[in-house]
């Protein structure tokens, strides 16, 4: 093992202690480097944390146990030998590539664990989210709002969780774009295993960040910790449905704290989901309806902004469509409509409104995310 | 001394002939019977001597013996009663040998001599007139019952004097008769709900339309209060009047029940609607002396099984090969029993378990939560339900309408044409409904011209279907085509049968 490769163990070994980066900052410090640290007796271990403490960093006997307890470097080796079977790469404070931004958050993370490829630092970045439980209508305007924005270049992040989350993954996906997934979990784990898909799919272009090693379960607490990364890394926050208390109102609060743009799609003041981005809107969020919005904040987008169609269902449909077809999709938009209203709605008779509904779903403008309950197909880079 | 009288026991729902056999002698004074009896017609014995007695027929000290025959079939019931009563004052000399040759005699005694009734006596006769009897002796109760049968004489009796008088001068006695005609007359008017009743809901009210049309079996899912169980129990108001061979099928069952309740026969459709606690047994027929289960009871009307996800999946489970077979058969150790079970299943459900799923303000069920509500009824039984729909909730503007909603009567017609136009086509087949078609027949009667081909197929590669969902699209659009009176079916029909496809987890809560 060359020499490089040991202070990457020891690194590694440094990272992996769960205590504040900024005491392990302190003790590579006072050591001189990792290495160093990894070698000192335990009588200086503990002339360390006393000077620490005299520094005003507050040191306890439990850190210092959970520093010891670590020193096995048998282990460090196991992990090192896993984390590169399984391609999972790491960065740590101390290298240059650390994101910028982050590192001068509060109570950043030390080790950052990511898949895929590194986090580009020249790109802009946005992170979408919003509920977990949410409508069609967040469903279609997550990846309608990643779709446009990614197709511009811009770096589209979010918690891989059910719902909004995934859905703004998809979107950046749907148009080739460059999408990072920052989970509550360890790096190697899946949570929610349906989204395995999209973890494997995003490792394309993007990839996965965790500050989390392998094999650490999604616990309830971790999710409030990874929302401080996901804003970190953001230069715009984007919240799509958000019940009036929502974990995504978290991430909004710690993106004020670290100075970025926020965003709100604004619903209906009857939906509950909504609820929460109304009173965003409220409180000064920027609202959002099309991808102008955020883009003209940015400085070097606002130029291509005008390729984006302002209206996610503008496209010349002429031609396409019978009078009948267009009078069916004209009255089918964002929340999904039952045939009962269609009925209502149009004054066809049934047999020949389902005609139409089928040709329209086979031509893929419509289709019914619930039995039955048809909506519009958000339709962007055609 | 000997004598025989002729009675029937049920078997499943048909009645077999019973012998019944006495026999008087000089011995000890004893009264025996025999022929492998169930205890309630071994108890026969005291409540015919003490009738008897009763009656005024003193049973003088001689060893009587009585046999029922053939003797390996198991009698139950209490209809015995009488017959044994008969063949004893035979065998004594009150009762002339002569007219019990062609007489079959059922009924239950009461200790004072009166003649109480019973269950079956339908098919009873019926046997009887297909053994060739020429007339029946019928509790007074049940005589109207048995009336039904033509081709037959059936004498209402009160007690055993009643009995004697009659059998000793037969001649001079008329039998009972019931006006059929008037029994169907009668029965168009006690319904007393209407499908013009419920407001709104045209797409759930053609889905039944078509569903009662093609006896397709139907799954409604919906938010509570959205009507669905209030259309369900308007179905039988839109099936076809049942006729007369129908009408005696499900009586038959009514009686071996005990269900028929001084009706001579059913004259409306069965709609049966069991509560979701309900044991396999109850629903499929059973027991240690099988009886007709919920499927049976609802031969050839509806089975209603609301909120599906509550009853105990095995309990649903058994209903996959009734569904298939139209009857069910019962096997016990001593028979095998075969029930008719050629009903419309209807079945309803709420989308989750809060039941307001799609609607984010009032659900807030996780997706998996959603999966998981529907996860409990079996991808099986789901397949057996050729249309499925899902009701909407109705809006207080919807109801305050006053929008003139169709009667029964006037979708009835139109089912009534749908159904004339199958029966005609498959004349001679052994089948009734489009929902009986078998692929093979499928590819004879549901054949597509190249264009609606064109279409059946692309949804097919769109939608992901299944081999099985193809067919049940052929079976429906079939049944819309008929209800349109059309001899071809139309992209028009394919259309919406592909609309009213089942449901397949894709497309419930799956928003990917």
């Amino acid at each position: 093992m060359n020499k490089d490769n040991r202070q990457e163990l020891y690194k590694l070994w440094i990272g992996s202690i769960p205590i504040k980066a900024y005491k392990i900052k302190a003790i590579i410090e006072y050591f001189g480097s990792p290495e160093d640290a990894y070698y000192a007796s335990d009588h200086a271990m503990e002339e360390m944390m006393r000077t620490l403490n005299n520094e005003g960093i507050r040191f306890t006997k439990r850190n210092l146990d959970a520093v010891l307890l670590r020193k096995d470097l048998g282990m460090v080796k196991k992990n090192m030998e896993y984390i590169q079977k399984q391609s999972i790469k790491y960065l740590t404070m101390l290298d240059e590539s650390y994101p910028g931004k982050l590192r001068n958050i509060y109570d950043p993370p030390f080790l950052l664990y990511y898949k895929g490829v590194p986090l580009p630092d020249d790109k802009r970045v946005i992170s979408i989210v919003g509920a977990r439980e949410c409508s069609v209508y967040g469903r279609e305007t997550a990846k309608y709002l990643a779709g446009a924005l990614a197709n511009e270049g811009i770096v589209i992040i979010s918690g891989l969780a059910r719902g909004i989350d995934s859905y703004a993954h998809i979107g950046a996906l749907a148009a080739e774009g460059v999408t990072y997934g920052i989970m509550g979990c360890g790096i190697d784990i899946c949570y929610p295993v349906e989204n395995i898909n999209l973890y494997m799919d995003m490792q394309a272009n993007g990839g996965i960040i965790s500050e989390y090693g392998p094999g650490v379960n999604p616990l309830a607490y971790h999710f409030p910790m990874r929302n401080r990364i996901i804003s970190a890394l953001s230069d715009g926050i984007v919240v799509i449905e958000a019940k009036e208390k929502s974990g995504s109102l978290i991430t909004v609060d710690l993106g004020l704290e670290q100075g970025k743009n926020i965003y709100a799609v604004p619903g209906r003041i009857t939906d509950k989901l909504s609820a929460g981005c109304n009173n965003l809107i409220k409180m000064g969020a920027k609202p959002v309806t099309s991808p102008q919005d955020i883009l003209e904040d940015f400085p070097g987008y606002d130029s291509i902004m005008q390729k984006v169609s302002s209206q996610p269902d503008q496209i010349k449909l002429t031609g396409l469509l019978s009078s009948e077809e267009q009078a069916v999709y004209d009255i089918i938009d964002l929340s999904p409509k039952h045939i009962e209203e269609l009925i209502c709605l149009t004054g066809f008779e049934m047999g020949k409104l389902m005609e139409y509904l089928l040709s329209l779903e086979l031509k893929d403008l419509i289709y019914q995310p619930v039995k039955n309950r048809y909506t519009r197909n958000v339709k962007l880079f055609t | 001394m000997f004598s025989k009288a002729y009675s029937a026991v049920i078997h499943g729902i048909d009645g077999l002939i019973v012998s019944v056999e006495a026999d008087v002698s000089d011995g000890l004074p004893l009264f025996d019977m025999v022929g492998l009896l169930n205890s309630e017609v071994r108890e026969a014995r005291e409540r015919v001597r003490i009738a008897l007695k009763n009656s005024g027929y003193m049973l003088p000290a001689k060893r009587i013996t009585v046999n029922l025959s053939p003797a390996d079939i198991r009698k139950e019931g209490t209809a015995f009663d009488l017959p044994v009563a008969v063949a004893i004052l035979t065998a004594f000399g009150h009762i002339l040998e002569d007219n019990l040759k062609d007489t079959l005699i059922i009924g239950e005694l009461s200790l004072n001599g009166n003649i109480k009734k019973v269950n079956g006596v339908l098919p009873l006769v019926y046997a009887a007139k297909q053994q060739g009897f020429l007339r029946c002796i019928v509790p007074k109760d049940n005589a109207n019952e048995g009336a039904v049968v033509s081709g037959i004489k059936v004498y209402g009796v009160g007690s055993i004097k009643e009995a004697v008088e009659l059998l000793n001068d037969i001649e001079s006695y008329e039998p009972n008769t019931v006006d059929i005609g008037k029994l169907f007359e009668g029965s168009a008017n006690d319904e007393d709900v209407d499908f013009s009743e419920v407001v709104g809901q045209a797409a759930l009210k053609r889905a039944i339309e078509i569903a009662v049309s093609g006896m397709h079996n139907i799954l409604m899912i919906g938010p509570p209060g959205s009507g669905k169980t209030m259309l369900a129990k308007r179905i039988p108001t839109i099936m076809p009047e049942l006729l007369f061979e129908e009408s005696m099928e499900i009586s038959k069952i009514y009686s071996i029940a005990g269900l028929l309740d001084n009706r001579a026969l059913i004259t409306g459709r069965p709609f049966r609607s069991p509560h979701h606690s309900i044991t396999c047994t109850a629903l499929v027929g059973g027991g240690t002396i099988p009886k007709p289960g919920e499927i049976s009871l609802a031969h050839l009307g509806v089975l209603f099984l609301d909120e599906l996800p509550e009853f105990n999946k095995n309990t649903i489970e058994v209903l996959r090969q009734p569904l298939e077979e139209k009857a069910v058969t019962i096997a016990r150790l001593n028979a095998t029993y075969r029930y008719p079970a050629g009903f419309m299943l209807v079945a309803s459900m709420n989308p989750c378990s809060c039941g307001y799923f799609p609607d984010r303000n009032r659900c807030g069920c996780s997706v998996n939560m959603v999966k998981r509500y529907l996860g409990k009824i079996s991808k099986p039984l789901l397949d057996r339900f050729d249309i499925c729909i899902e009701a909407l909730q109705i809006d207080y503007q919807e109801l305050q309408s006053r929008e003139k909603e169709e009667t029964s009567a006037d979708i009835r017609k139109r089912v009534y044409n749908a159904r004339k136009i199958q029966m005609e086509r498959y004349a001679g087949q052994g089948i009734w409904f489009n929902c009986q078609l078998s692929p093979k027949n499928i590819i004879k009667y549901c054949r597509l011209d190249s264009k609606e081909k064109n279409l059946l197929e692309q949804a097919f590669v769109k939608m992901n279907l299944s081999a099985r969902a193809y067919h049940r699209i052929l079976k429906v659009a079939r049944t819309i085509a008929d209800l349109d009176m059309s001899e071809k079916i139309t992209a028009k029909h394919i259309s919406e049968a592909i609309c009213y496809r089942s449901i397949d987890g894709k497309y419930w809560g799956d928003w990917r």
